[in-house]
This record gives C-alpha cells, structure tokens and sequence, in this order.
C-alpha cells in the first residue's frame, strides 16, 4: 500500500511543480510589461510624443521622440507594404500555379521556414556590406530594403498556412466553372482575407521591433524623417542608444519610448487575436 | 477569352520571377558574405581563427574563441532554465489544465513572441541584471555588477519560452488518446503516464522545439548585448562577462572600415552565425515536417 501511496505522492508533487512552471512563464511576461510601465507612465506626456529631441543627442534635456514614433511607423509600414507586394504572389504561386506538394513546392517551403528563422543582424550585415559597395549611406532606404527582405519569409508563410486551410472543393467548384488559376486566386484571397490582415500585422510587428537590422542600416537622427535618402531615428534604437544614459532625462525618453513600443504591439497582438477568431467563425 | 488568359500567364511569371527574387536572397548571403570573409580565411588558417581567444583588431589577432565560449554559455544556460520549465508547463496545458486556461495562457504567449527584442533587453538592465548583481551574485560571496552571462541567458530563456510552448504544445497535442488509456488503464498514475508513454512518444517534436530555440537563442543580438557586459573573454563563471557573436557583429560594425581585415573578420563572423543557424532550422524543420506527414 505504501507503495500506491508513494506513487501517488509522486503524482502530486510533480503536478506543483508543472503548476509552478506555468506560472512563472505567464509571470514573465506579466513583469516584463509591468516593469515597462511603472518606468515609463511618469515620463509619458503629450510634450513627449509631440516633439522632436531638443539640445542634441545623448545631452539634450527637453523634447519628445516624435522623431521615433514617426521614423518607426514609416519604416514598419514602407516595409510591409513592400514584403505583402513580394509576398502575397508568391504564396499563390505555390499555391496555384505550382504542383501541390511537388518536392519544389515542399522544399521551397522548407527554405521560407528557415529563412523566418535567419537573426536579422546577418541581413543587417549583408544589406550593410551591399549599401557600403553602392555607396549607400546608411538612410531610411537602407532600412527599408533590410526589413522588408526580413518580413517576406513571414508574409509568404502566414499566407501559405491560410490557404491551405481552404477546403478543397472551393477551389474545385470555382475552376470547374471555368475560371483561370488567377481568377480561382483572387476567389480564395477573399475568403481569407481577415488571415490577410493578420499576416501584415505580424509582418508589421517584426518589423517595428528589430534593432539588428536598422542599427546598420538606417542610422539615427534626431530630426524628423523627411527624405528617404536620410538616416531616420526609430523607436528600438531610440530605446538603445538612449537607455545607457546618465541623464534622467535622456533615459525618460527611453523609457517613453519602451512604453509606446509596448502600446504598439500590445495594439497589434489584439487586432490578431479579433482578426484570427473572425477567420474561425468563417469557417464552414 | 484570350485576354484571360494571357492575364493568367502574365501572373504566373511575374509571381514566379519574385519567388526566385525572394530565394536568391539565401545565395546572396552565402556568397556576399563568404567574399567579404575570404581576406580573413587567406590571411589566416580557418582553425586559428576559431580556437585562439585573442582579440585585438589593431594588431590584426583575431580569436574568435571568447565570442564563441559567450554565444555557447548564454545558450547553455537559457536551455537549462526554459527546457525543463516549457516541458513541464506545455505538458501541464494539454494533460491537465482546463480548455478556459489553455485559452487564456496561448495567447499570452503569442504576445510574449510578439514583444521586440529591444523591450526584453530593457527588462534585463531594469530587473534581471539588478537583481543577479544585488541578490544572486552574493549569495554565493560575489561582488559583480550583475552585466553577466547569466543575466543573459535568463533574458534568452523567457524570450525562447514562446516559441518552446507554443511547438511542444501542439506537439503534445498529436499524441493518440488511445496510447494514454491503455497505459492509465494498465494502473499507471497519471504523471507515469506522460513520463513514460506521452514524453517517450513525443520526443523528436520537442527535440525539434529545443533546435529552434536554440537557433534563435544563437542569433539573438540587442537583448542580450544589453545584459552580457561585452568583454571579449572566455566566461568562467556564471558571473563573468561575456561578449556572444551577434553582439561582436553589431557593436563594431562603425568602426571596422578604418582597421585592416576588421571587417572580413565582422563578415566572417555574420557568415558563422548565418551557416551554424541555417543548419540548426534546417534540421528541426525536418524533423517537424516528417512529423505533420505522419498524422
């Protein structure tokens, strides 16, 4: 009977501590924003997210991160914009136009989820390098061309998951009427436009969060993005550069920076879920 | 009629021209980088390189063995802490937590994916480096500034969390009810069960989670750069500092033009990171393909 008991003793002790793991991961992200938060609420003002840094880089008290907020926004959706032109094709492409799963059509797949995984500061090197040889300075352009080759891989997989979730008689119905492969395309994205969506948005949060790509390619300025040819500031390395700091105030726009990254992003997560929960009831 | 289809060819060539676009990206980054890095590669033997652990550019020693040692160290130690506890969280989401729980905790992990590296790095300085350096480090008789790579590697392990659960999680999910009843049904305790039926058989999926995890852990720079102390020598401690490759590549990258073979050795470095990660995806996705085949 001890015997039982002991086993079952084991049993309890090992479903705390899978609780506790559990916990703790929530935890984590629990603290990673309440920390973001209670540093950033104080310095968060209209003055803030209006202006642009006053009295110079790294020193100057006053001023906002308007500079950031906007290079960031620019940036994110130039590339996205770009990436979905890039992307959306070639998923139909593989979709439509190519053998499903043909071995081509499997392997070139198999690259794209590799791809996904490459870390962005080698294609930040590499767009580096390219831009040193075609005398590119390190501009808003620079950091386009980066991120966009960095969100095609998201872009092409996302798209390629929804389609395949499309019944296959759709597709049939619609080429049985007599459509081109084209015309059957343009059917199925409008069944899955909400995952569309959800797609750029996922391309787009990538997009506004990496540091390694931008911090060779796009540089920094402190004035507002006008010209694509010019070094433009954004929010991941307004945090970077600024974090370091010994100035309160300087560090305060770093902290402000953080804080709106986070609201960003919280921002998007919860446009995905409502898009993703949409696609579901969609379905028949 | 004709127009139709003469629309059709036309997509399918320029959707097709794109694709190859898109790929031939792969090719431009082995060989722009691989023709960068050839300098180095002629100057000196591809084994110094690797296993020497001097590093001072102006004197053209390239060792990029302290860079290696802090990339391996920071990944050791994020692997312990996240393994065991996504094994045991994600195993806990499918085996005994309500369907309302696993809707609540999912999506939280999708946001802790979605948060940029950049904010996790902020995180280490403001809480975990503070809390390694005033709390950890002197319960063992040290005195650090917490800038180390174990700061780092807690910082690695939450952000590879996401990524490990949501993986293991819908591996988990593939495993036959029938394999649990007959063993819960032979007197085994539940935990028995997953001990030795449910983790047995789910072994190459979560194996797979680990190669993943690990490639992004090698190829994570800003946060980890934040937290690491950035000295180029090899760690000895948990405490010491470490200097990961990402790091050396995003640190230096200003000022490489001015010092001969710098830059090879930056582009050698990028090229290590992109061949070592290439090969870690390659195989994990391998692994998770056969398995989606299997089903």
């Amino acid at each position: 009977m001890s015997h039982v008991n002991r086993r079952l003793r084991k049993e309890k002790i090992a479903k705390i501590l899978m609780q506790l793991s559990g916990i703790s991961i929530t935890a984590s992200l629990f603290l990673i924003v309440g920390i973001i938060l209670y540093k950033g609420l104080p310095y968060l003002s209209w003055e803030m997210i209006s202006q642009t840094p006053q009295g110079g880089f790294y020193i100057g008290k006053s001023g906002g991160i308007l500079n950031a907020i906007l290079g960031s926004l620019y940036l994110a959706s130039i590339s996205t914009a770009l990436a979905s032109i890039i992307g959306i094709p070639i998923a139909i492409y593989l979709n439509m136009y190519v053998k499903n799963g043909s071995f081509f059509a499997r392997s070139v797949k198999l690259l794209f989820d590799v791809l996904f995984g490459i870390p962005s500061i080698v294609y930040g090197a590499i767009a580096f390098s390219i831009m040193i040889w075609l005398g590119i300075r390190a501009s808003l352009l620079g950091g386009v061309i980066t991120i966009t080759l960095l969100t095609i891989p998201i872009v092409v997989r996302t798209i390629d998951e929804l389609l395949k979730t499309i019944p296959v008689d759709l597709k049939n119905v619609t080429v049985s009427l007599g459509a081109t492969r084209w015309e059957t395309a343009k059917i199925l994205l409008r069944y899955i436009k909400p995952g569309i969506f959800t797609a750029l948005l996922l391309a787009f949060g990538r997009a506004i969060g990496d540091v390694a790509g931008v911090l060779l390619t796009t540089g920094f300025s402190d004035n507002l993005p006008k010209y694509i040819d010019e070094p433009a500031a954004t929010l991941p390395l307004a945090i970077f550069f600024q974090l370091s700091s010994p100035i309160p105030e300087v560090q305060g726009r770093a902290y402000a920076s953080a804080l709106v990254l986070t609201f960003i992003i919280l921002f998007i997560v919860i446009c995905t879920h409502i898009l993703a929960s949409k696609q579901k009831k969609h379905k028949i | 009629m004709n127009i139709r289809l003469i629309k059709d060819s036309i997509i399918q060539k320029v959707s097709a021209l794109l694709l190859l676009l898109a790929l031939s990206v792969v090719l431009l980054i082995v060989f722009g980088l691989g023709s960068k890095s050839l300098p180095l590669l002629q100057d000196q033997s591809i084994w110094d390189i690797l296993s020497q652990s001097v590093w001072s550019p102006l004197k053209g020693d390239f060792g990029f063995l302290p860079f290696i040692m802090g990339t391996v160290w920071v990944t050791l130690i994020s692997l312990c802490i996240a393994v065991p506890l996504c094994i045991l969280a994600s195993v806990y989401l499918v085996e005994y937590a309500s369907a309302r729980l696993r809707n609540f905790v999912l999506p939280l992990m999708n946001v802790l994916a979605a948060i940029p590296p950049v904010l996790y790095g902020v995180w280490g300085v403001l809480f975990v480096v503070p809390i390694v350096g005033g709390w950890v480090a002197p319960l063992f008789g040290l005195s650090v500034t917490g800038y180390s790579v174990f700061s780092g590697g807690i910082v690695l392990a939450v952000m590879i969390f996401p990524i490990m659960i949501s993986i293991m999680v819908e591996v988990l999910q593939t495993i036959p009810q029938d394999l649990k009843f007959a063993s819960l049904s032979l007197g085994a305790t539940k935990w028995e069960t997953i001990q030795k039926v449910i983790l047995k058989k789910a072994k190459p999926g979560i194996i797979a989670a680990i190669v993943l995890a690990i490639s992004r852990a090698f190829g994570e720079t800003i946060a980890v750069l934040m937290v690491c102390g950035n000295i180029p020598q090899v760690p000895k401690s948990l405490f010491d500092a470490g200097y990961p490759i990402p790091a050396l590549i995003a640190n230096n990258f200003g000022e490489m033009m001015s010092i001969p073979l710098y830059d090879s050795a930056l582009m050698f470095a990028a090229l290590l990171l992109f061949v070592i990660i290439f090969g870690f995806n390659l195989i994990s996705r391998l692994i998770l393909n056969r398995l989606e085949d299997k089903i």
